[in-house]
């Protein structure tokens, strides 16, 4: 029993935000008596949540090296706008309008990250110059008028869901077939790294917990996925999702770029006397969020089915709680893509449970106001107790 | 001051210091770095308040027991620091009145903070107008207004922390003839200073520090006081460290650098290194001694990449091939390693483990299409822990979390993983307890023998004496002497470590 608590201990920075999204659901699938963990519901909290995780992604990103960006939210209604004209009014295919649309994403972030890393204007500036200007540009092109609607296919990006090759009928098989094969895949990945740390001789968590660890986490998977199975199966933007949280992940924790960004944050200054190329990567993480911009405003225009002009508004500022709710430090070198994710989503759980039972705008606003600020006081007094 | 003895955590700074300073008398403060003259100063000014030391003082008779520097000027005692303490983007005389305000009802009355400051210039001899913001002077200038700012909070004990460290020649000239006529106002001086052509000239008496203890209290003129005495009472200590053996294997001339110079980064005409010529052999450890502010560093950091200093000129030349670092990758490529100064602000990410700051300059070499080799990552942290003694339960620490010596190994590993050829440490041994310091040194020596060059920098002079082949002087961002280690006493180094500028000796400026 010492063994565990001492290992919640060491890991609670970790594993204190699971547990309050897990209590959360539990608190509102009681308050909303059921609703909230009904497949139809778990389907429209994914929807609806899924353009602020792309963004908390690239956000948590530009967090970790200790800068901020503001702009997010306008480049996401302009990229929108831009998809539109190209799409609707231009009719171009829309694999080409996605492309060129990341791509402007990408430039928009490139413009950004040249003040922010070779000028050093603050990023703070930087992008709040950014969010007035491209909220500018995203009324000028549009005229102030809403354009819609997409081509289908470009809607199905949102609102569809992955086809039933395997033909279950009622329930989704080729859902429940990805949660067998995703759970098979968790488990023999834990067996290889237990391996090695057993090899190189680190501490590694006892057996039953072990096995408790990945029985819970199989459990957890496979509930969700049969859940969604009884509904129209996984939607496609959890696909797109899934993939950009392993990929992100895999960049921060296992690439030399992850390396150089978290030793940007952590201490600039040594990093870049130890040869790291601060400037290039600092200008990099910002392009990068440019295009994980662009990302969530098609998301966004897709699942709307419509640019408009108010697009967007606010998106910054739910990506950035989302990221300082998972952990990542205001100073920079601390957070990680996991992380942000737990956090937009206890953020996003929120939302759709107080929605459920009916408080309004003005009470979500505020409740969530002081979640984000005992978020990171309970985060800076742990903390402190460590040191 | 009587019997003061003020300790930090794990270091005693001070151990019961006495010094006497009379009425009207300038009184110097000599000592090396880290004798404890600055500590000193902060003690009697308030800066340490009372209680967070042992030891009394006594002013005019009076025992005194400041709680801040706000009590302590108030009976007319002012510090001025090495570092300037003025807001550049206020006027001279927002500055001198600053938390001094002439005011009344917290109304500032402008017109008599104008005349005052007229009049406070005029007395410090400077010809500006009270308007001017504080950004457009030069440093001598400002020094001028820190001053005036002193006189103006009705000062009888000036105390001036290195002073003229950063000014140049006419500057510090004004100002040894400011404090003199300060002197013949009733004003009394502490100064402390490196620079002993200086302190003879304008010191009535001096008091020479050393280990945070007081060593002798001289009198200028009755005690026949000549710049070998102070040296000798800074340096006199014994060779308590030791320094493990070595015999050395020395080869060719591996690293050079010719004609190099260098200018301030933020004042574009200051020029911090001028004329540097210095060369190092295979297997040879080569030192850099000076005083603070000497250029030492900022030489170290202008060759590492160009990571300090603007329009830096000269050449630099490996195994005879000129060679350029444009950036701090491509020295780093070159063989280059740098340990700096500061391990906790330039060496180390604190937040994170021994692991990723050991492999943070060389992940080129344990990556393949970027993704690195965690295992063989394990692998280097866990051998250099070995090599290297890292006391720590697991190279997964953080770095935060180790000891002095325990960082400078971590650093340390760091580069040597870089494989350089040429390696250079700048105060590896600072706020390393004496055990850690053999250790630094044996890997020092190990280094040399495997035929790197190195170049040493350090403060202290018995260091630099027991591990160095070869020892450059460096003062005023100058080399000033080339001592072999046969030639080398502590009194030889600390005469051209205290030269200033045009002064010349022939007889160690290129003893070789």
């Amino acid at each position: 029993m010492q063994a565990v608590s001492e290992l919640f201990k060491k890991n609670i920075r970790q594993y204190g935000m699971i547990i309050a999204l897990v209590f959360i659901t539990i608190l509102f699938q009681i308050l909303t008596e059921g609703i909230l963990l009904k497949p139809l519901n778990i389907t429209n909290l994914i929807l609806q949540n899924s353009y602020i995780l792309v963004l908390a992604i690239g956000m948590v990103l530009v967090i970790i090296t200790g800068h901020i960006d503001l702009s997010v939210g306008s480049i996401a209604a302009f990229i929108g706008a831009l998809s539109a004209i190209m799409m609707v009014d231009l009719e171009l295919p829309v694999y080409l309008a996605v492309i060129l649309s990341l791509v402007a994403g990408g430039l928009i972030g490139a413009w950004q990250g040249f003040w922010i890393a070779y000028i050093k204007i603050p990023a703070f500036i930087v992008t709040l110059a950014g969010m007035l200007l491209f909220r500018g540009l995203t009324m000028i092109v549009l005229g102030g008028q809403s354009i819609a609607p997409f081509p289908k296919t470009f809607q199905r990006i949102s609102s569809g869901f992955i086809p039933d090759w395997l033909g279950g009928g009622e329930i989704h098989l080729l859902t429940i077939t990805l949660g067998l094969l995703l759970s098979l895949l968790y488990i023999w990945q834990e067996f290889k790294d237990r391996r090695t740390q057993i090899k190189y001789n680190f501490d590694t968590a006892p057996i039953w917990m072990f096995v408790t660890k990945i029985a819970l986490l199989v459990a957890v998977i496979n509930i969700f996925t049969f859940v969604l199975a009884t509904y129209n199966g996984l939607p496609n933007i959890l696909i797109i999702l899934f993939f950009l949280i392993i990929i992100y992940s895999f960049v921060m924790n296992r690439m030399v770029a992850g390396r150089h960004i978290y030793a940007i944050g952590g201490n600039e200054k040594a990093a870049s006397l130890s040869g790291v190329k601060t400037k290039r990567v600092t200008f990099w993480v910002f392009v990068n969020m440019g295009a994980l911009a662009a990302l969530s405003g098609l998301i966004f225009a897709a699942r709307l089915n419509s640019a408009t002009p108010k697009a967007g508004i606010n998106f910054e500022l739910d990506a950035i709680a989302a990221c300082f709710i998972g952990g990542a430090s205001a100073s920079g070198g601390i957070g990680t893509v996991i992380g942000a994710i737990i956090g937009g989503l206890v953020m996003g759980v929120m939302n759709n449970g107080m929605s459920l039972i009916g408080l309004g705008v003005d009470w979500q606003q505020g409740i969530k106001g002081l979640v984000l600020l005992l978020a990171v006081a309970f985060d800076i007094y742990n903390k402190s107790k460590t040191n | 001051m009587r019997d003061i003895t003020k300790t930090f955590p794990g270091v005693k700074a001070l151990s019961n210091v006495n010094l006497k300073v009379t009425e009207g008398e300038i009184h110097a403060l000599c000592g090396e770095n880290g004798a404890g003259k600055s500590t000193l100063m902060k003690v009697l000014s308030g800066v340490y308040p009372h209680g967070s030391y042992e030891g009394d003082i006594y002013f005019d008779g009076q025992p005194c027991e400041f709680k801040d520097i706000k009590q302590s000027e108030q009976v007319g005692i002012v510090i001025i620091h090495q570092e300037l303490a003025l807001i550049p983007y206020l006027s001279i005389a927002e500055n001198i009145f600053l938390g001094n305000e002439q005011s009344k009802h917290g109304l500032i009355n402008w017109n008599e903070t104008t005349m005052k400051t007229k009049g406070l210039l005029h007395t410090v001899g400077l010809n500006e107008s009270p308007t001017t913001r504080v950004l457009e002077l030069g440093v001598g200038k400002q020094q001028l207004v820190e001053i005036a700012k002193a006189l103006s909070k009705q000062v009888r004990l000036l105390i001036l922390d290195e002073p003229t460290a950063a000014l140049n020649e006419d500057d510090s000239e004004n100002l040894l003839a400011l404090i003199l006529e300060l002197k013949k106002q009733g004003i009394t001086s502490i100064i402390i200073s490196h620079k002993l052509n200086e302190i003879s000239r304008v010191a009535d008496s001096i008091t020479i520090l050393r280990d945070g203890q007081t060593i002798q209290t001289l009198d200028m003129k009755a005690d026949q006081v000549t710049e070998d005495t102070i040296i000798k009472g800074m340096v006199g200590r014994d060779l308590t460290h030791r320094y493990p053996e070595r015999v050395p294997q020395i080869g060719d001339v591996i690293f050079e650098v010719q004609d190099w110079e260098a200018y301030h980064p933020q004042q574009e005409e200051r020029k911090v290194l001028d004329d540097i010529n210095l060369n190092i052999r295979q297997g040879e450890i080569v030192g850099i001694a000076g005083l603070m502010g000497a250029g030492r560093t900022e030489l170290a950091m202008s060759i590492f990449g160009r990571s300090y200093g603007r329009h830096i000129q000269g050449k630099l030349f490996l195994h005879g091939q000129e060679v350029r670092f444009d950036n701090i990758s491509q020295a780093i490529e070159h063989g280059v390693a740098y340990v700096t100064e500061d391990r906790k602000q330039y060496g180390l990410i604190l937040i994170d483990d021994i692991k990723r700051n050991i492999s943070l300059a060389s992940l080129g070499k344990l990556s393949r299409r970027g993704v690195i080799h965690e295992q063989e990552e394990v692998l280097v942290a866990e051998e250099y822990r070995r090599k290297l003694n890292i006391k720590t339960p697991s190279i997964l620490q953080k770095a935060v979390n180790l000891s002095g010596g325990n960082q400078q190994k971590v650093v340390l590993s760091k580069w040597i993983y870089s494989q350089p050829e040429i390696l250079i440490l700048d105060e590896p041994t600072r706020g390393i307890d004496v055990g850690a310091k053999y250790e630094i040194y044996s890997i020092v020596n190990q280094l040399a023998s495997e035929g790197k060059g190195i170049l040493f920098i350090s403060s202290e002079l018995p260091e630099i004496l027991g591990m160095c082949d070869r020892i450059y002087v460096m003062s005023e961002g100058r080399i000033t002497g080339e001592v072999r280690r046969e030639d080398a006493t502590q009194e030889v180094l600390m005469k051209s470590m205290t030269r200033g500028r045009g002064e010349t000796d022939a007889s160690s400026q290129r003893a070789l």
